[in-house]
């Protein structure tokens, strides 16, 4: 049902530009993993504060708030590359399972942050059971999303 | 290693997601020194309370990023992008190094300044550069276009890649 979607994906000219060039698909490939660092590492500092552990003499809104711009700038350059990327292989990832937990996990995990963990951090004046649980459901939510990301290009 | 299905794929994605740990919270730490962001937040802060993440990480991809070289060192030995990564992890090294016995010796004089000071300010481009090097050329590692068993090649590309091309020097 979702195959002529993504059939037509692959036809923009997004993707054809993409498909024709020898070095542009790594090269956004590169840019998107370097997002995923910057991600990884704006998303880590406040996970760890709302656990208890990294830069705990910053109060946990302090934190988040200081941290908020470089979160919104990760996420930006990797949906821009992630959906580059999709884009010249639409049709692989419709037949690759990777690509649906991930994509089917991203929407999860992005609500998650800017609608639970956001707040939590926002009034979290103290580490307690739910700022734990808020910050290692984080952890594990994008763990899933990174790691079922790297395994698209394994199949 | 290679022969095995699924223990090569979760060698390396430990390798990536253990980078995106340790550069990850490494760049928090560079944003600190260029006083790009994090003002308010003393640098020993960074440096006491995150780096043990940071190491924990970065031991997590050095082992997991040994042992992909142990699958095959002699193709990971003539890729060109695999030796520009050697040079940049070993600049990225130094500059630890430097920031770890110089300049942050003298962390107390600076602790709170929202800017730090000059050197400082280096370490942490070097490092954010370094870092991203490491990670660009990691990737491109996995792109064959300059092996030596791709020839002809330009002689400054088989130099680089430190291949034995037959014929060559004639």
């Amino acid at each position: 049902m979702l195959l002529p979607f993504f059939e037509w994906c692959e036809s923009t000219p997004i993707a054809t530009t993409i498909q024709n060039s020898l070095w542009l698909f790594p090269v956004i490939e590169a840019v998107h993993l370097l997002g995923l660092c910057l991600l990884g590492g704006s998303i880590l500092l406040v996970d760890l504060r709302l656990m208890g552990a990294g830069l705990t003499r910053q109060t946990i809104p302090e934190l988040n708030s200081q941290v908020r711009p470089w979160l919104l700038g990760a996420i930006t350059m990797m949906i821009v590359t992630g959906v580059s990327l999709f884009l010249s292989e639409a049709i692989k990832c419709y037949y690759n399972q990777a690509f649906w937990v991930k994509i089917t996990t991203l929407p999860l995990a992005l609500s998650f942050t800017f609608l639970v963990r956001d707040r939590v951090a926002r009034e979290g004046a103290y580490v307690n059971a739910a700022t734990r649980l808020t910050g290692a459901a984080s952890v594990v939510l994008w763990f899933i999303v990174a790691a079922a990301g790297r395994w698209i290009g394994y199949s | 290693m290679l022969e095995s299905l699924y223990a090569w794929p979760l060698l390396e994605s430990t390798h990536v997601l253990a980078i995106a740990l340790f550069v990850g919270t490494a760049v928090m730490m560079d944003l600190r020194l260029l006083g790009f962001a994090f003002r308010k937040v003393p640098a020993s802060a960074f440096t006491g309370r995150l780096l043990p993440w940071t190491r924990a990480g970065f031991v997590v991809s050095l082992v997991t990023g040994l042992l992909v070289f142990y699958s095959n060192p002699l193709r990971y030995y003539h890729n060109v992008f695999f030796r520009i990564k050697v040079l940049a992890l070993i600049l990225a090294g130094l500059n630890v190094w430097l920031f770890h016995s110089r300049i942050h010796r003298r962390v107390s004089q600076w602790d709170l300044d929202p800017v730090p000071p000059r050197a400082a300010r280096v370490a942490g481009m070097v490092s954010i550069f370094a870092w991203a090097l490491v990670v660009v050329t990691g990737r491109m590692i996995a792109y064959n276009w300059f092996d030596c068993d791709l020839q002809p090649q330009p002689d400054f590309v088989n130099w680089a890649a430190g291949c034995v091309v037959e014929g060559a020097g004639e």
